[in-house]
């Protein structure tokens, strides 16, 4: 028994155990409980103001619950501050686009991969040994790992603001990988894209949960249910800042209390067309 | 021509010459470079031979024998080239796909041609082989480069090339000299390429090239603009395009240039300029692109820049036209000319990447006139090449100082070219093609003799340069009973930049009329600037100031033609003509008898009575999805 406690943890790379979240009055989180396994695609679902971004944004260190803890591989992180927590591995999209629009592609990306350069004022200053050797391997790894994957090779030198949303959602999700994370939150990656974007962002997403060099754990909080369901391994689905079911896409797609909060969506299956 | 010290003789084959040009260079030499993470990559003759060593080992360890074909689809890459010279190498047929193809394309030319080892790209392209495996019961293994998505696929038909290479390397172990062994019983007169013709009516039509062909190809091309083995060439186009496999394989194998790949199809033109070329070869397509890509930057540049391509264009033509007529060019020309290049023309030229470029060529189809002083205006030294995929590729071209822009010039070494009673062009040369595949009677009728029927009319003029007017079935009768080619009147057209597409119509009509494809990009900057709302392609097309933009285009064109031939109304289609609605062939011709029969609605509105013509039709993406389409369409009238 207690071994298979154990087992269970170490399973279990982030956990949020009865969390409370208030605006003034308004409850935007009641007693929330997750489990994030490794390696997995966990999606949160739930009508307009369910919850969800506010969930990511407990995770990500934006706002501090009021009541409730949060444990990234077993410590509590309650205290951390986004970039520690950055730092930690967990990294973030947004659902509204927050790119430095002025930079170049390759510029935003580079932003994300700061907390992995180690080197000092002096060396940077000089381009010394050490500097030299971090940029360049800061520079195949982006490269070679991150504009290949996400197919983004003929635009890496303009700026960012001239590009098409669907462009500039995927350079978002480029500058969230290039900090290599362990979990990487996504809210709404799929928003406002066309059917094609839509495709190819499910594919980035499924590349980088299981391509054996990422291997990254997902939380997904998407409207776009058919691509919710197909790729997740587990959904949780919130209402008025309630958990009301959880578990694989089959499972919740029967739950009706999962149908009644989805009332007026007559079919959990579809999907944009 | 300097390069390969081999004679081409009967006996040689490709991978004949590939060796010896391998030991000749070994790893001193850069062989090919592709573009790949942001910096160019390079691979010397050593690594492309152990490559492709390996790789015709591997696959003849899997199966492949003499006279067996491999099909290959996917973008310009240097495994690309591998794969087709390690075919050539086990004694196979090279087959190369269009990547832009749709799935029944695919499926009859892999069925047709007996296809026995596919070699795609990536997921993209083995999902394509997959899909119709089924129906190809002669297809026996699907090979893939880019493991990228590829990790759920676990058929045993499916290879990686890396895994090819590694049974390879194995074979190589217990039988040391078998590729070279392989390699020496090959002959020239064996079959190197199965080409498939786009064709603008039918099926596509199989052409069988013998190693002979290829090679003589390439020896009489470079006889006339020998290359270096110091230049550089840019390999971006569909390797399915007969002009490809002439400069990357056949000219480039006996000079040995470096072939370099882009990184992908879409930074083609970024990495051009970063490579400069000295030799390009490219449909007028893309030629016409550039132009109006210039066109475009000179509308949006300030006073000041403006004024300065005016002078230096203004200059530019003067000159060109004294050479096109082969004048004497005056002191104070030449020296204006020397300023404009200074000012204008060297900064332009570079970021065409045409900064090094001694030869460029184009072919494949008409190019317009006005194309051709464009760039010659600019100091680039274009020249047209005509020919076909049945005679290698090329048997016409125009020589340096010889160029005459409504001629497609004179006929390369070996090569003959005759003007039969009614007019079609046939040519003879080492080159001609063995004929078609699996279809004998197509072949009876193109090959006659050991003279290669073209299908095309023309003439020789007093120059003995070759006048290619139309495809027969092109040529167009006016109402006074004269011939005239449709196609040159498109080409006129499209040098407008607003005008992407034309569609010239009046064979035996009382009158010329058009339908007009805009160019979304420039008119919808256009439509920005006059503040005119649209949200669609469609709906720009109908706007009356839109309208009136065209016409203005069409009234510029009409302006040196005789009456008869004027287009005197037009139809601003909702659609750009495409090669997935099969309006448009895979290198870009109209395909005349289909865009008539589909549109048959608007030709008729044209010549009636009308102001609108009510259309009601499918599209088809390419990924198989369709859109239906209701709209009405104005017809307008130019004068009566």
């Amino acid at each position: 028994m207690a071994q298979s406690q154990a087992l269970k943890e170490a399973d279990t790379l982030l956990e949020l155990e009865n969390v409370h979240m208030y605006f003034g009055k308004v409850a935007a989180l009641i007693g929330v409980d997750i489990q994030v396994k490794k390696g997995e695609i966990h999606s949160i679902i739930g009508p307009n103001g369910a919850g969800k971004t506010v969930m990511m944004n407990c995770i990500n260190g934006l706002y501090s619950p009021q009541k409730g803890t949060i444990r990234y591989k077993g410590e509590v992180i309650n205290p951390l501050k986004p970039h520690m927590r950055a730092e930690l591995g967990i990294s973030r999209t947004f659902q509204k686009i927050e790119l430095f629009g002025g930079l170049s592609v390759l510029d935003n990306i580079r932003l994300g991969r700061h907390i992995h350069l180690k080197s000092g004022i002096f060396s940077g200053s000089f381009y010394l040994g050490k500097t030299k050797k971090e940029e360049i391997e800061s520079r195949q790894f982006i490269e070679e790992e991150i504009i290949d994957l996400l197919e983004i090779e003929s635009i890496r030198d303009k700026t960012v603001h001239m590009l098409p949303y669907g462009l500039q959602k995927r350079v978002e999700l480029g500058r969230a990988l290039a900090l290599e994370p362990e979990i990487l939150l996504l809210d709404e990656p799929l928003a406002g894209l066309n059917l094609e974007e839509v495709e190819d962002m499910a594919r980035f997403i499924l590349d980088i949960n299981e391509e054996e060099r990422w291997k990254v754990t997902c939380i997904l909080v998407e409207h776009d249910m058919g691509v919710v369901m197909d790729i997740s391994h587990q959904v949780l689905v919130l209402n008025f800042g309630n958990r009301i079911a959880g578990g694989p896409p089959g499972e919740v797609q029967k739950n009706p209390e999962v149908i009644k909060a989805y009332l007026g969506e007559e079919d959990l299956y579809s999907t944009r067309r | 021509m300097s390069g390969s010290s081999m004679e081409i003789s009967k006996d040689l084959t490709i991978p004949k010459l590939f060796l010896s040009q391998c030991r000749r260079y070994g790893r001193n030499k850069v062989a090919m470079r592709e573009k790949e993470f942001g910096v160019w990559i390079p691979y010397t003759w050593q690594d492309y031979y152990e490559n492709v060593k390996y790789l015709t080992l591997g696959m003849m360890e899997l199966g492949l024998k003499q006279g067996d074909k491999v099909s290959m689809i996917g973008d310009n890459r240097p495994e690309g080239l591998w794969a087709e010279m390690a075919t050539l190498c086990a004694g196979g047929t090279a087959v190369w796909l269009f990547q832009d193809c749709m799935m029944d394309e695919v499926k009859y030319i892999i069925d047709h041609s007996d296809t026995k080892f596919f070699v795609g790209e990536g997921q993209e392209e083995v999902d394509k082989a997959l899909s119709i495996k089924d129906d190809c019961p002669k297809l026996e293994k699907i090979v893939w480069d880019d493991p990228k998505g590829m990790r759920n696929y676990h058929q045993d038909f499916l290879i990686s090339m890396h895994e090819i290479q590694r049974i390879g390397r194995e074979v190589e172990k217990r039988e040391p000299d078998l590729f070279e062994k392989t390699i020496e019983k090959g002959h020239g007169d064996d079959i190197c390429l199965l080409f498939y013709t786009s064709g603008t009516t039918s099926l596509p039509k199989g052409a069988l090239l013998s190693h002979w062909n290829m090679l003589t190809m390439g020896r009489n091309l470079m006889a006339v603009d020998p290359c270096r083995d110091t230049d550089d060439f840019v390999s971006y186009l569909p390797f399915a395009w007969i002009g490809e496999q002439m400069m990357s394989i056949s000219c480039g194998l006996q000079v040995g240039y470096t072939l370099n790949f882009p990184e992908e199809p879409v930074t083609a033109q970024e990495n051009i300029r970063e490579i400069g070329p000295h030799v390009m070869f490219a449909p007028p397509r893309l030629y016409e692109g550039l132009t109006r890509q210039v066109q475009v930057k000179y509308i949006d540049a300030t006073w000041i820049k403006r004024k300065i391509y005016e002078f230096g264009t203004k200059i530019g033509y003067r000159m060109a036209n004294l050479q096109f007529d082969k004048q004497p060019v005056p002191f104070q020309v030449r020296f204006l000319n020397w300023i404009a290049y200074w000012l204008m023309q060297k900064k332009l030229k570079d970021h065409l990447g045409m900064s090094r470029l001694r030869h460029a060529y184009t072919g494949g189809a008409a190019m317009g006139p006005d194309h051709f002083r464009f760039f010659h205006a600019l100091g680039v030294n274009l020249k047209q090449i005509y020919g076909q995929t049945e005679i290698a590729g090329i048997s016409i071209v125009h020589r340096d100082g010889d160029v005459k822009f409504d001629t497609v010039g004179t006929p390369i070494p070996e090569t003959e070219v005759k003007i039969t009673e009614e007019g079609e062009i046939i040519s003879k040369s080492p080159s001609v093609f063995l004929g078609y595949y699996k279809n004998d009677e197509a072949t009876r009728e193109t090959l006659v003799d050991g003279w290669l029927y073209s299908g095309d009319r023309g003439f020789i003029d007093e120059d003995g340069h070759l006048v290619v007017f139309d495809r027969s079935k092109d040529v167009m009768t006016l109402s006074d009973g004269r011939p005239f080619s449709p196609q040159y009147l498109e080409t006129r057209l499209k040098f407008s930049p607003y005008i992407s597409e034309a569609w010239v119509i009046g064979d035996k009509r009382d009158y010329v009329v058009a339908v007009m494809c805009i160019d979304y990009s420039v008119v919808g900057k256009w439509a920005d600037e006059k503040k005119l709302n649209y949200t669609s392609y469609h709906e720009l097309t109908q706007k009356e100031q839109v309208y009136d933009l065209v016409q203005a285009q069409i009234e510029e064109a009409n302006k040196d033609l005789p009456e008869p031939a004027r287009i005197r109304r037009f139809v601003n289609l909702y659609k750009v003509f495409d090669a997935d609605d099969e309006e448009l062939t895979r290198t870009s011709k109209l395909r005349r008898a289909f865009v008539e029969n589909r549109y048959k609605d608007i030709v008729q509105a044209l010549y009636a009575d009308t102001d609108t013509v009510h259309m009601d039709t499918t599209i088809t993406y390419e990924d198989g999805r369709e859109q239906r389409i209701k709209t009405d369409l104005q017809v307008r009238k130019i004068f009566d």
